[in-house]
């Protein structure tokens, strides 16, 4: 029995490594500078030249884009990633809410054609896309970037799960003390759903913030390029230069993967139920 | 739906409003796009374009170098759903088991949920490089050779281990969950009938997780279809040569790079049939799990 306690936890520490060593490497070359990261490979000890590489990553353009800081890519990831979990959670809401608690002679068909964008994630439709979104002058711009992603209904199908499955009794009882619709939503709907919106706001949240294709195409001026879009730029510079900064590119994906990381995280428990909860 | 419901004229398509535009100009528009696009031949020089009916869709299902990467997707994304919910299921069940240090090993295991694809593509593509990669290093001990971007297999290799790195967290927080829906009763009862571990996995947990892997075997099939776009988009360095990529990076470079818009929006129409295919195979799957309860 013990030497089968043991194994277990021989197992589990080792697919802890798995996932841990990539990351490792990535953190301890991002400690080095470029000259001995080219010299020595990729290195798992720590080196002394943090502070400069992440100074230099964060605050000077120049190294893998002409133009923009990592600190402005950071920006507009995190404007992305709270752009699109706020509006999504806004919209879908509201869509739920009027989708359950409203007799609509057009119901049924309003449904399904918000859910049919289930049935097509954006990876199939995406020149048509592009070229919508293009024609209507979006290029560049947040908005180009959030509301294109937020046509996808998935947050409409938790919040319409959830509420079907908040009791008929706080509705008749809402009514008979002369509730009206706006009122039930505000004041007992709303505070009801504090748990999961914040499940939701976490899986949203990442879910924009490593957001790639999109951002890859819709944002040419650099100006907008978040983290995750940015990576694709460092591997173009990367691959040309003489000695690559192969540490500041190593900074630049710690930088791009620590927010969504640390957030998952802190609000493991709320994320991972949010996450089961949602699929079923 | 509700048995109580509010009725008024308005309010409720105010509220359906925002999200319905969206999806009308977002959604509905560019998918009748792309079916519509599928049946015609666009000129390259944008005069216009003709109606060709099917052979947007006959000139690609003959395509060798077409069905070649249709099979490469095939193999990629079996082996991806394999190792991934495999490598997670054998996790989960350890974690489930262990009593010191569950938590922390849960954390520990799951974090990389939270990487994007392309992060983790970037990490990976560094770890195997000619120049400066470690693993590259490693392997060649045993005379593996590794040229990621040059050799097909080597390329495909590299793309498969970061996509099940990047997977095995989600796998492994739905098996955890489901395990621990498992009623003690039930566990308890299996210890007593049954001494051996290994069976007792097999012939009353598995059965048990069957649902719960169904659904996820789904769930890994559209993330090896598409949401590996980044990582394959990083590991190819964006030039994709003779490298193997899957049929959504095609949809891509056919479209972005090679202009053309008729084949292109044809391939998406296809790949739309195929997730339509998948989608109810899901529906059914949830029903019957909720018999099944």
């Amino acid at each position: 029995m013990k030497s089968i306690k043991l194994l277990d936890h021989v197992i589990l520490i080792l697919g802890a490594l798995f996932m841990l060593v990539p990351v490792g490497f990535a953190f301890f070359t991002s400690t080095h500078d470029a000259i001995s990261v080219y010299q020595n490979g990729l290195q798992f000890t720590p080196g002394g030249h943090f502070v400069d590489t992440y100074t230099a990553v964060l605050t000077e353009a120049g190294g893998f884009t002409k133009e923009v800081t990592g600190l402005t890519m950071a920006w507009n990831s995190l404007v992305l990633g709270l752009g699109f979990a706020i509006g999504k959670i806004i919209i879908s809401m509201l869509a739920a809410y009027a989708i359950v608690y409203f007799r609509l002679p057009l119901g049924t068909f309003i449904f399904w054609i918000i859910f049919s964008t289930l049935l097509l994630p954006l990876e199939v439709r995406i020149l048509p896309s592009y070229e919508i979104v293009q024609g209507l002058g979006m290029m560049n711009s947040y908005s180009g970037l959030i509301i294109p992603l937020i046509a996808s209904a998935t947050g409409t199908f938790y919040f319409r799960q959830f509420f079907k499955s908040v009791p008929d009794e706080l509705v008749e009882a809402a009514r008979i003390d002369g509730a009206g619709p706006i009122k039930f939503f505000i004041d007992i709907l709303v505070p009801l759903s504090k748990t999961m919106v914040a499940a939701i706001f976490i899986i949203m949240f990442v879910y924009g913030w490593n957001q790639y294709l999109w951002p890859t195409l819709i944002t040419t001026d650099e100006g907008y390029f978040t983290l995750v879009r940015g990576m694709k730029q460092i591997l173009q510079v990367w691959i040309g230069a003489q000695i690559p900064d192969t540490n500041q590119a190593m900074a630049l994906a710690i930088l791009a993967m620590l927010p969504p990381v640390i957030i998952v995280v802190i609000f493991q428990s709320w994320f991972v139920k949010g996450l089961v909860e949602s699929e079923k | 739906m509700k048995r109580v419901q509010f009725s008024h004229p308005l309010l409720p398509y105010m509220l359906l409003l925002p999200q319905l535009a969206i999806v009308a100009v977002f959604f509905l528009w560019p998918a009748g796009e792309a079916i519509r696009a599928s049946f015609y031949l666009e000129d390259p020089f944008g005069f216009g374009s003709t109606f060709v009916g099917l052979e947007n869709f006959s000139d690609i299902l003959t395509n060798a170098e077409y069905m070649r990467t249709a099979w490469f997707t095939l193999f990629y994304t079996v082996i991806v759903a394999f190792f991934s919910l495999s490598i997670a299921l054998l996790l989960a069940v350890k974690a489930d088991a262990v009593i010191h240090g569950s938590a922390t090993y849960r954390t520990l295991l799951m974090w990389v949920y939270a990487i994007a694809p392309p992060v983790a593509g970037l990490v990976g593509i560094m770890l195997f490089d000619l120049h400066v990669g470690p693993m590259r290093d490693f392997l060649a001990h045993f005379g593996w050779d590794m040229k990621v971007g040059v050799n097909y297999w080597d390329t495909a290799f590299v793309m498969a281990i970061i996509a099940v790195w990047k997977q095995i967290p989600v796998n492994f927080i739905f098996f955890l969950s489901g395990l621990q829906g498992v009623p003690k009763s039930i566990q308890e009862a299996a210890a007593i009938d049954c001494r051996s571990g290994t069976r007792r996995f097999w012939s009353v947990t598995f059965p048990l997780l069957a649902p719960t892997g169904f659904f996820l075997l789904i769930i890994n099939i559209t993330y090896a279809l598409f949401d590996t776009f980044g990582i394959i988009d990083i590991v190819l360095k964006g030039e994709p040569g003779n490298n193997p990529i899957t049929l959504v990076y095609k949809v891509y470079v056919d479209g972005f790079r090679g202009n053309d818009l008729g084949g292109s929006s044809a391939q998406s129409v296809i790949l739309m049939v195929l997730v339509f295919a998948l989608t109810i195979v899901q529906f059914r799957m949830i029903e019957r799990r909720v018999h099944y309860s």
